[in-house]
């Protein structure tokens, strides 16, 4: 009998979720590292194309993108803060604003793709045959970065929004709140990467 | 009940009775033991799938010309042969399914630290193989790049190149799930008293590994992605008339990959290392140098990936860096011959079948890492580079290291899983075949190699037929080892003798509990404060 149950006696370690939170960051950090790789070899081998490139790219799109993130960012780790203080309700106000701003800035990257394929400025369109091979890969990168860093911004969400759902339904609590810190992890993570693509493709030149 | 201390009955974790029954109760099980079995029965269909697909290119290449299949079949068998066997036997194997059953054991702990993660990586291992497996059988045909993929020829081949790499990418999510579990077990759940220096080195090797399998897949995974995305949008990645580079490919693909092959080394090292200090009762030699010269391997096998390059063109200094990289990875591997060869110095031997195959081992792995540093040296390697030379140092290592060292595990830890003992008469006999079955397939490998023979072609001169017929013939009789190897380990799960908890008289954790463990392992948490390895005391 005893051991049916045994199994299920909770033997929680924060520790050794927050550290493998980490470990699983280290490895989302090596996936964009082997993009960044590929980007800085393609900008030495075409710093020309890669510079008129990015001037197709609006500042202004990328600026309001990274403030939006810098401040979801911030609402997140109020959010923490309110959990462990025990302030259920502005926690939950918080990463519901965190939700809406990452909601802004998927709907700012639409406009902006929209803009880009409106242009013909993606790989394959009739007008990349007429340009040189570095936008065409400068392009190719833009889509390809912006567009897995997008996919993490949704996961982010889901994550925030399963944050959600355990501290409505008490799951998360002031002295049990890890789910919510490496959701919070995690999202930092996402506004980190972001801080590095936006220069990388909007500013340098 | 709680208070009375009557002996609970012992029920081992194969007869648990858990919420869930029949297969149930082992797919959605969370016992690191059960996972570690799922895992090997997976992994052991999977090898012999790659070993029939294998037979087929012995038999093709028994006679010049077409003797069984057509070129593009041959060009599918060496490829998904290639895939199954890196990606879904040796990647996983020993680590999956030994670091598994056996590191929770080793360090003293209950289970790993994310049961759950530990189930889910299981899953996905699972999809990701029947990807891979289903690539043989679409409509556009079996890949036919090599397990490599080598751009722009993988960017533009008709077959089913996108679901091979996907299945790839799915394989190795599951590799860093697995990697980051045992990390994180290592670091956690050690038993009271139990310091990094006091864990037998099997751990060790295990957490050497890990590390690889978390900071190298993702590189490679994102290099698949690219590969797929290049395929269905033409980003033009990899492909010089639209700007990219194929040599990029190499460079992505190696940086993953060469640090991969200490993936499945490193763990066979721990293996034997387990083996021999228990089969000599004598203390291990050397314990820091082996524990130590793990990390070691594990630190430089991340720079030394541009050795599979030499003729790809790349800059002279380039070349000479790497081979004098790859001549220091060599060291710490040669460390640990050394301390195994004066571990058994003065020991008192028992030569069980487990520790012959430490001993086959040994010896294999010797010649395959002397090779590998003809191939590792620019100027010789420009002789053998891409020539069957390559495919015989690598199958020495891989399946004469890391396999004979699977095949050593599962003889040494047979009787802590099931409880019972296999026919010993008859594993010495396997063993034997096994070693003689191999020396006999790759061995003439080398030396028409080094004549010219080139690796994955379907058709050869006549003067090179003398040794594919040797090979041929060893390849049969390793065949036929391997299906007495594992006929004579199901008997003995099924009706072998019940085995003591401590057949062999080991030093480690794993064999103070009862065979089979409980579902807990242990009833009570062991308290460690000496090396594992005191025989002496």
């Amino acid at each position: 009998m005893s051991n049916q149950v045994n199994h299920a006696h909770v033997h929680r370690d924060d520790e050794a979720q927050k550290l493998g939170m980490w470990l699983f960051i280290f490895t989302e950090l090596l996936l964009f590292g082997g993009l960044f790789l590929v980007y800085s070899i393609f900008r030495v081998q075409y710093s020309a194309n890669f510079h008129e490139s990015s001037l197709e790219l609006s500042v202004t799109f990328g600026v309001i993108n990274t403030v939006v993130l810098l401040i979801s960012s911030m609402s997140v780790a109020f959010a923490l803060t309110a959990v462990q203080k025990g302030n259920y309700k502005f926690a939950m106000q918080m990463i519901l604003l965190t939700v809406i701003l990452a909601g802004v800035f998927m709907v700012n990257k639409y406009f902006e793709w929209g803009g880009k394929f409106h242009h013909g400025l993606y790989p394959g369109s009739d007008l990349m045959e007429f340009l040189d091979n570095g936008h065409h890969l400068f392009f190719g990168l833009y889509f390809f970065m912006t567009g897995l860093h997008g996919l993490h911004i949704i996961i982010g969400v889901i994550l925030l929004l399963i944050s959600y759902v355990k501290i409505k339904r008490g799951k998360i609590q002031s002295d049990n709140f890890m789910h919510l810190e490496n959701a919070a992890l995690y999202w930092h993570l996402v506004d980190l990467i972001w801080i590095f693509l936006f220069p990388l493709l909007y500013l340098i030149s | 009940m709680i208070n009375e201390k009557e002996e609970v009955k012992h029920v081992s974790y194969l007869d648990h009775q858990g919420e869930y029954k029949g297969i149930f109760a082992w797919i959605f099980s969370t016992d690191h033991k059960r996972i570690a079995l799922l895992y090997l029965y997976a992994i052991v269909t999977f090898f012999f799938v790659g070993a029939i697909l294998g037979l087929m290119m012995r038999f093709e290449l028994a006679a010049p010309g077409e003797t069984i299949v057509k070129p593009q079949t041959y060009n599918g068998l060496f490829t998904v042969h290639g895939v199954i066997m890196i990606f879904m036997v040796v990647i996983p194997g020993l680590s999956a399914v030994f670091g598994n059953f056996l590191l929770p054991l080793h360090i003293g702990a209950k289970d790993v630290a994310f049961p759950k993660l530990n189930r889910f990586s299981w899953w996905i291992f699972i999809v990701g193989s029947i990807m891979a497996i289903l690539t043989q059988f679409l409509r556009h045909g079996p890949p036919d790049t090599g397990w490599t993929f080598y751009a722009p020829y993988s960017t533009t081949t008709g077959t089913s190149v996108i679901l091979a790499t996907s299945a790839a990418f799915v394989l190795g999510f599951s590799s860093i799930l697995t990697g980051l579990n045992f990390i994180v077990t290592i670091h956690r759940m050690r038993a009271p008293g139990m310091k990094f220096f006091n864990m037998p080195l099997f751990p060790w090797s295990i957490y050497a590994a890990s590390w690889i399998q978390l900071l190298a897949t993702p590189v490679v995974g994102i290099t698949l992605i690219m590969l797929i995305f290049e395929r269905v949008f033409g980003i033009g990645f990899f492909d010089p008339q639209l700007g990219g580079d194929p040599l990029l490919f190499q460079h992505l693909f190696w940086i993953y990959s060469h640090p991969a092959v200490y993936i499945m080394i490193l763990p066979a090292m721990g293996v034997i290392t387990e083996i021999i200090p228990t089969f000599c009762q004598q203390k291990v030699y050397g314990y820091k140098a082996i524990a130590i010269s793990s990390l070691a391997i594990a630190g430089v096998g991340f720079l030394v990936w541009g050795h599979h390059m030499y003729t790809s063109g790349m800059s002279e200094q380039a070349r000479w860096f790497f081979s004098f990289l790859t001549f220091v990875v060599a060291v710490p591997s040669a460390i640990k011959v050394f301390n195994w060869i004066f571990t058994m110095y003065k020991g008192s031997i028992d030569l069980k079948p487990p520790f012959l195959y430490a001993l086959f081992f040994i010896f294999l792995f010797i010649i395959g890492g002397t090779t590998g540093l003809i191939l590792g040296s620019v100027a010789t390697n420009i002789q053998v580079h891409d020539t069957a030379f390559v495919v015989a140092h690598f199958h020495y290592i891989i399946f004469g290291g890391m396999g004979f060292a699977f095949f050593a595990a599962i003889h040494f830890w047979f009787p802590k899983i099931y409880g019972t003992m296999y026919n010993i008469k008859m594993a010495n006999i396997a063993s034997i075949a096994l070693f003689v079955g191999f020396n006999l397939l790759y061995f003439p490998q080398f030396i028409i190699g080094y004549q010219g023979m080139p690796r994955r072609y379907y058709d050869y001169l006549p003067q090179f037929q003398w040794a594919q017929v040797i090979s041929t013939v060893g390849g049969v009789v390793l065949f036929i080892a391997l299906v007495m190897m594992v006929t004579n380990l199901v008997r003995g799960a099924k009706k072998g003798q019940p085995a003591p908890a401590n057949p062999w008289k080991g030093s480690t954790l794993e064999w103070t509990i009862p065979s089979p463990p409980s579902l807990e392992n242990f009833d009570e948490d062991p308290v460690v404060k000496k090396n594992p390895y005191d025989y002496n005391s």
